[in-house]
């Protein structure tokens, strides 16, 4: 009963330069972290077989897509038995999953797994919200359920969850605004964080109104930057830079239809969904981990993640959040050290991987946890997007 | 009635979709229905999920729901539909857990609940009606 018979395990870990207005290329940066993961795992770009990327070229504007797999592989001359990219997937680390199980098959020995963004530079030219809609003519897909009612962004639909989560739950702004908070002072000792000045509650409840109730300091924020991840098979890794990073456990189910409307339940998500299958893939269970990094593209799904994973009762994950204390890098229960998103710049779902993995290895700088930390759990995505892993030091 | 925005981005109409954006140029909110299982659903795919009976199509509902979640949103996404508007998820009085996502109109914001009983009205553009939903009349 483990993931992928244990074969596969991270060996290396790499970023980008981070921040706004970069003035540089998604590919320009995705090229940058690969080549940092590579070398971080003791590995040359020959020795990479593999390649996964999310969310592969896509329709979309705005720095989205920073880099697709082909664009990585041409860049560097990489020669590949397997690649592959997707959005239709486990939230932004689906393909990272599905690049488990090829090395863990024999279909390649080191694969690298990347996202990339340039969201903010390319943003900076047209503005966030002609980014989202300004391409379009008309909406199709999932969106021509939402558009044509002004519900143009993510803070629209995941506000509504929220709302509900609140209607039925008593969760709070301020206790959303604990989310914030939490990320702003963990993100002062993250040197590549891009918001680092203390967030007072007064600040947080204070800010502009976005889409109730999520006003600014609910949302993350648009950033360049590129996270790659190096997955390999477990005996290639005999001689390697790093002690390699078990992955005790994973996610990918959905149960229900992939939908941002019609679960069954309001106030779960898919990651519900994830978080129930990667529990069922290990006899270790919410009481071993030592840490998590939880998405937080918005502050109500660090939340959901806390509830999706049973760190707190369902429906109390506002109450969790209260005692900030605890989260910080002395607390008993660290969450999103290096500032999240909210904080630390939204590099879509990957760098939640990545500082779990520093933060394992001890590498972690001034951030560093300080009491010894051996369990991380990762939880990556929002609505029906989601994807999460259950990270292991060994000895 | 609510002044409508100068602008929406509107839906591109699919042969699944076109008895829903349609449906109100005569009056009617057409949702999909499987006729094996009975059981409404939305939005419109080519069989009925729970029984996967692919005698599916769309029937009149009763155009009366209740509000699921709400937002109000602040931000301005589109030239020409200026904040504050509400949108928000319904629930059909059909059949509980069939939701749709719309606009709330005719109603003070501060007056929105969840909980809320509404009703059906249609906003025309273009080839399009568009179901957006009101408090049902005291
Ligand atoms: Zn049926």
């Amino acid at each position: 009963m483990t993931f992928v018979e244990n074969r596969a395990v991270i060996s290396g870990v790499g970023q980008s330069a981070i921040g706004r207005k970069l003035g540089r290329s998604g590919w320009d940066l995705g090229v940058e972290a690969a080549l940092n993961a590579i070398a971080d795992a003791g590995l040359t770009p020959d020795d990479i077989d593999g390649v996964a990327s999310y969310p592969g070229p896509v329709g979309a504007e705005g720095g989205f897509v920073g880099a697709t797999t082909h664009d990585i592989r041409n860049a560097l001359g990489l020669k590949s038995s397997w690649y592959t990219s997707g959005v239709e997937t486990a939230g932004q680390i689906g393909t990272l999953l599905d690049a488990c199980a090829m090395v863990a098959s024999g279909r390649a020995t080191h694969v690298l797994a990347f996202r990339s963004v340039w969201e903010s530079t390319a943003q900076a030219a047209m503005g966030r919200a002609k980014a989202i809609t300004g391409h379009m003519t008309r909406a199709s897909g999932h969106t021509a359920w939402r558009l044509p009612f002004g519900a143009a962004s993510a803070a629209n639909w995941i506000g509504m969850y929220a709302q509900r989560y609140m209607h039925e739950h008593g969760l709070t702004r301020e206790q959303m605004g604990n989310v914030a908070i939490n990320a702003r002072r963990n993100a002062a000792l993250n040197p590549n964080a891009i918001f680092t000045a203390p967030m007072t509650m007064e600040d947080y409840l204070g800010a502009r109104m976005i889409s109730w109730p999520f006003g600014l300091f609910d949302c993350d924020i648009p950033a360049d930057g590129a996270t790659a991840i190096i997955i390999s098979r477990r005996e290639a890794t005999a001689g390697l830079r790093r002690p390699p990073l078990t992955i005790e456990s994973a996610g990918s189910a959905m149960y229900e239809r992939h939908s941002w409307d019609q679960r069954n339940d309001l106030t779960t998500m898919a990651a519900h969904d994830v978080a129930r299958a990667m529990w069922a893939g290990t006899s270790l269970t919410a009481a071993d981990v030592d840490f998590a990094t939880l998405y937080d593209g918005f502050t109500y799904l660090t939340l959901q993640w806390i509830d999706a994973f049973g760190f707190a009762e369902h429906g109390k994950a506002g109450v969790f959040m209260e005692d900030l204390d605890r989260f910080s890098k002395d607390g008993d229960f660290p969450i999103n050290t290096h500032g999240g998103q909210l904080s630390g710049g939204r590099l879509h779902g990957y760098g939640f991987v990545h500082e779990a993995c520093v933060q394992l290895w001890g590498d972690a700088g001034e951030r560093q946890i300080t009491k010894d930390v051996e369990v991380a759990a990762v939880g990556v995505g929002g609505g029906p997007e989601a994807g999460c892993m259950l990270l292991r030091r060994e000895g | 009635m609510t002044s409508p925005p100068a602008f929406r981005l509107l839906p591109e109409v699919t042969p699944e979709t076109e008895a829903f954006w349609t449906g109100g140029e005569t009056g009617e909110l057409r949702i999909y229905r499987c006729r094996s299982c009975r059981h409404w659903f939305h939005p419109p795919t080519p069989a009925c999920f729970r029984c996967r009976s692919r005698e599916v199509g769309p029937e009149v509902a009763s155009g009366r729901a209740t509000v699921a979640a709400y937002t109000v949103n602040q931000h301005p996404w589109f030239d020409g539909f200026p904040p504050p508007y509400v949108v928000a998820i319904v629930e059909l009085d059909d059949e509980p857990g069939v939701r749709l996502t719309t606009n709330l109109v005719d109603c003070a914001i501060e007056d929105v609940v969840v909980g809320m009983p509404v009703e059906v009205v249609f906003e025309h553009r273009d080839d399009v009606w568009l179901p957006l939903f009101r408090p049902v009349a005291a």
